[in-house]
C-alpha cells in the first residue's frame, strides 16, 4: 500500500510535466489549430539558457525567473518572423515548419553546450517529506506543486481577465473579433508566448530528474501530445487531467505488470489510449463538433 | 494534355540515363530517392486525396522491411517472393488502421497514427526472437541476376529495380486517382455528406485508401531493406514518418509528381546541410525546411504548377 502510493505519487509528478507540456500545446492549438511540434525543445533550450545563468552565479529562483521572461519574448518575436509568414498557409504546412524549428532548436543547443548529459540542480530540498508515515520525494511534490499552481495562474489569466477574454475570442472567432478591435494575430504570439513559458517551468521541474541534453524532452513531448489529444486538444482542463491519468498509468503499469516493464510501456499506454478514443472520438473533455455539407 | 506527355517521357529517359552519368555512390543515393518516392507517393493518396492524416507511415516502411529480412533469414525466401508478401501484409495493416481511422478525424487521427510510429521501435526491440532486437537483422548481400552481372553494377541493379517498380506503382497510382476511387476519395475529401448523398461510400474508400498507400510504404521499407541488407529498430523510430510527412508536404500534397520532389528533399537536403557546415548541419536543414515552407506554402510541385499557370 505505501509502495502504491509512492508509485501514484511519482506518476502524477511526472504526469504534471505531461500535464504542463500538454497545456502549452493546447495553448497553441487553440489559436491556430496546429500541434507544435517544437514545443518540447523550445523548453529543452531554455532550460539551457537556466542553467548558463546558474553557471554564472545567478542564484537558481533568479535564474529561473530571467529564463521566464526570456522564454516569453523569444517565443513572441518567433511567433512574428517564423510563424506570422505561413499563418495563412494550410495547417500541414504549419506542422512542417515546427518540425523544422525543432531540428534548428536541438541542432543550436548541441552546438553550444555539446551533448554531454549535464546535472541540473533541483530548486527542491532533497529529504523525503513524511505524509501519514509514508516517505514522498519533495522532488516529486515539488513539481506537482509548481506545475499545477501554472495551471491555475493559466487558467485565471483566460477566466477573469480582460486579456484572457480576448485570447480566446481571437482564437474562436477571429473574424468578429477584429471587428471590435482585438488584434488577432498579436493574440497568436502571445499565445506563443505563453505556452513557451509553461514549457520552460516543465522544462526546468524536469531537467533535475531526467539531466540536461538536447535531447531531453523528445520523451516527454511524446507523451504530452498524447496527453493532450486524450484529454480533448481543445481543453485545457483536458490537457491536466490526460497528463495525470497518462503519469499515473505509466507509473503502475511500469512497476506492476511484469510483462509490460519499461519496454512496452509507451506502446500499451498508447493502446489504452487509442481505445479511449474510439469512445470518445473528441478525447475526454472535447465535444464531437456536428457538420454541415 | 501532350505537354504532361512529353514531360513524362522525358523524365523517363532521364531515370533511364542518370547511372550511367553519375559515379555509383550517387547512384545509390537516388535508388533511397526512389524508395522514399514510393512511400510518398502513397502519402499523396492518402493524404493528399483521402484527406485523411498520417504521422505512423514509418511503421509500414519497418514492417515491410522486416517482413523481407524475417522471410529471408527464416524461410530462405528470396526477395522476389518477400517483396510482393511484404505489400501485402502492409496492405492489410493498413486496412486495419484505417478501420481505426474510421471514427477518428484530424489531431486525433494524427494521435493514433503517431502512437504506431512511436510504438513500432520498442516492439521490434522487444520480441527478440523473431527480430533480432537493438541488434536487427543483417542480411546477405543481394546481387544482380546473372544474366545482367557483367552489364550492370549491383548499384546500378537496384537502382533500376526500384525505379521499375516506382514506375508500376505510378501507374498504377495514375489510373486509379484518375478514374472513380480517386475521384471518390476527393469528394469525400471535400464533404463526406456530400458524397454520401452522391451514393459513394466512405467506409470503403477510407479504408481502402489507408490499405493502398500503407502498401505502398510497405514496398518502400522492402527495398530500403534489401539494398542496405540490414534492418534495425532505430532507423525506424518517430523521426522516419515525420521526416516522410515533411516529404510530401514539401514536394506537394495531392500533386504525384510532386513525391519526387519529396523523395530527392528528404534525401538529399540532410547531405546538403552536412556539406554546408557540418556541425551545424541540423540546423541548416531545420532553417531549409522553414524556407521551404515559407517561400512554398504548398509544396515544390505547387510552387511550380502556379509559376506554370502564371506563363500560360
Amino acid at each position: 500500500m505505501q509502495e502504491l502510493a509512492q508509485q501514484v505519487v511519482s506518476g502524477l509528478a511526472t504526469g504534471s510535466i505531461f500535464a504542463s507540456m500538454a497545456l502549452a500545446l493546447v495553448l497553441i492549438y487553440r489559436s491556430m489549430n496546429v500541434i507544435n511540434f517544437a514545443q518540447g525543445e523550445m523548453a529543452m533550450f531554455t532550460t539551457f539558457i537556466a542553467w548558463q545563468f546558474m553557471q554564472h552565479g545567478v542564484p537558481i529562483w533568479l535564474a529561473v525567473l530571467l529564463t521566464l521572461i526570456i522564454a516569453f519574448l523569444g517565443a513572441v518575436l518567433l511567433e512574428r518572423v517564423i510563424i506570422r509568414p505561413v499563418e495563412g498557409a494550410p495547417p500541414l504546412t504549419i506542422v512542417i515548419v515546427t518540425l523544422g524549428l525543432l531540428t534548428t532548436f536541438n541542432g543550436l543547443a548541441g552546438w553550444i553546450w555539446g551533448y554531454v548529459v549535464k546535472a541540473f540542480p533541483s530548486p527542491f530540498p532533497s529529504t523525503p517529506i513524511q505524509i501519514g508515515g509514508v516517505g514522498f520525494s519533495a522532488q516529486d511534490l515539488g513539481v506537482i506543486g509548481v506545475s499545477l499552481g501554472t495551471l491555475l495562474l493559466i487558467y485565471l489569466l483566460f477566466s477573469r481577465t480582460k486579456l484572457g477574454l480576448a485570447l480566446r475570442a481571437a482564437s474562436l472567432y477571429p473574424a468578429e473579433s477584429r471587428l471590435v478591435g482585438i488584434r488577432v494575430s498579436w493574440m497568436m504570439a502571445l499565445g506563443w508566448g505563453l505556452a513557451s513559458v509553461v514549457g520552460a517551468i516543465s522544462g526546468v521541474m524536469i531537467a533535475p530528474v531526467v539531466f540536461l541534453d538536447p535531447n531531453m524532452m523528445q520523451g516527454i513531448i511524446v507523451y504530452a501530445f498524447a496527453a493532450a489529444v486524450l484529454g480533448g486538444i481543445e481543453s485545457p482542463v483536458g490537457a491536466v487531467v490526460g497528463g495525470l491519468l497518462l503519469g499515473v498509468t505509466l507509473a503502475i503499469l511500469g512497476a506492476y505488470v511484469d510483462f509490460i516493464g519499461t519496454d512496452l510501456r509507451l506502446p500499451v499506454a498508447f493502446g489504452i489510449i487509442i481505445i479511449v478514443l474510439l469512445f470518445r472520438p473528441a478525447g475526454l473533455f472535447g465535444h464531437v463538433q456536428q457538420r454541415r455539407v | 494534355m501532350n505537354f504532361r506527355i512529353i514531360v513524362t517521357a522525358l523524365f523517363a529517359v532521364l531515370v533511364i540515363v542518370l547511372p550511367w552519368l553519375i559515379p555509383s555512390f550517387l547512384t545509390f543515393e537516388f535508388t533511397y530517392v526512389g524508395a522514399y518516392t514510393i512511400a510518398i507517393l502513397g502519402l499523396v493518396i492518402l493524404i493528399g486525396n483521402s484527406g485523411q492524416i498520417s504521422l505512423g507511415h514509418g511503421a509500414f516502411v519497418a514492417v515491410g522491411g522486416y517482413t523481407v529480412a524475417v522471410l529471408l533469414q527464416n524461410l530462405g525466401l528470396p526477395y522476389g517472393f518477400s517483396l510482393p508478401i511484404a505489400a501485402l501484409v502492409c496492405g492489410l495493416l493498413g486496412i486495419a488502421l484505417g478501420a481505426v481511422a474510421l471514427r477518428l478525424e484530424s489531431v486525433y487521427l494524427a494521435l493514433a497514427t503517431f502512437a504506431l510510429a512511436a510504438s513500432v521501435s520498442p516492439l521490434l526491440k522487444r520480441f527478440k526472437h523473431l527480430t533480432g532486437g537493438v541488434q536487427g537483422i543483417s542480411m546477405p548481400s543481394a546481387h544482380a541476376p546473372p544474366a545482367l552481372a557483367h552489364v550492370m553494377s549491383n548499384e546500378t541493379w537496384f537502382y533500376y529495380l526500384t525505379w521499375g517498380i516506382a514506375a508500376v506503382l505510378f501507374a498504377l497510382a495514375f489510373k486509379g486517382l484518375h478514374g472513380r476511387v480517386g475521384r471518390s476519395l476527393r469528394a469525400i475529401r471535400d464533404s463526406e455528406i456530400a458524397a454520401i448523398a452522391f451514393g459513394v461510400n466512405p467506409v470503403l474508400y477510407k479504408t481502402l485508401a489507408f490499405g493502398w498507400s500503407a502498401a505502398y510504404a510497405g514496398v518502400a521499407g522492402a527495398l530500403l531493406a534489401i539494398v542496405t541488407a540490414y534492418v534495425s529498430p532505430d532507423v525506424y523510430g518517430i523521426p522516419l514518418s515525420l521526416t516522410l510527412l515533411a516529404g510530401v508536404v514539401m514536394g506537394g500534397l495531392d500533386l504525384m509528381w510532386g513525391a519526387v520532389i519529396g523523395g530527392i528533399a528528404i534525401e538529399f537536403l540532410p547531405l546538403w546541410a552536412q556539406r554546408v557546415n557540418p556541425a551545424l548541419s541540423s540546423v541548416v536543414y531545420g532553417l531549409a525546411e522553414i524556407a521551404i515552407m515559407m517561400f512554398m506554402p504548398i509544396g515544390i510541385a505547387g510552387a511550380l504548377m502556379r509559376i506554370k499557370a502564371a506563363r500560360l
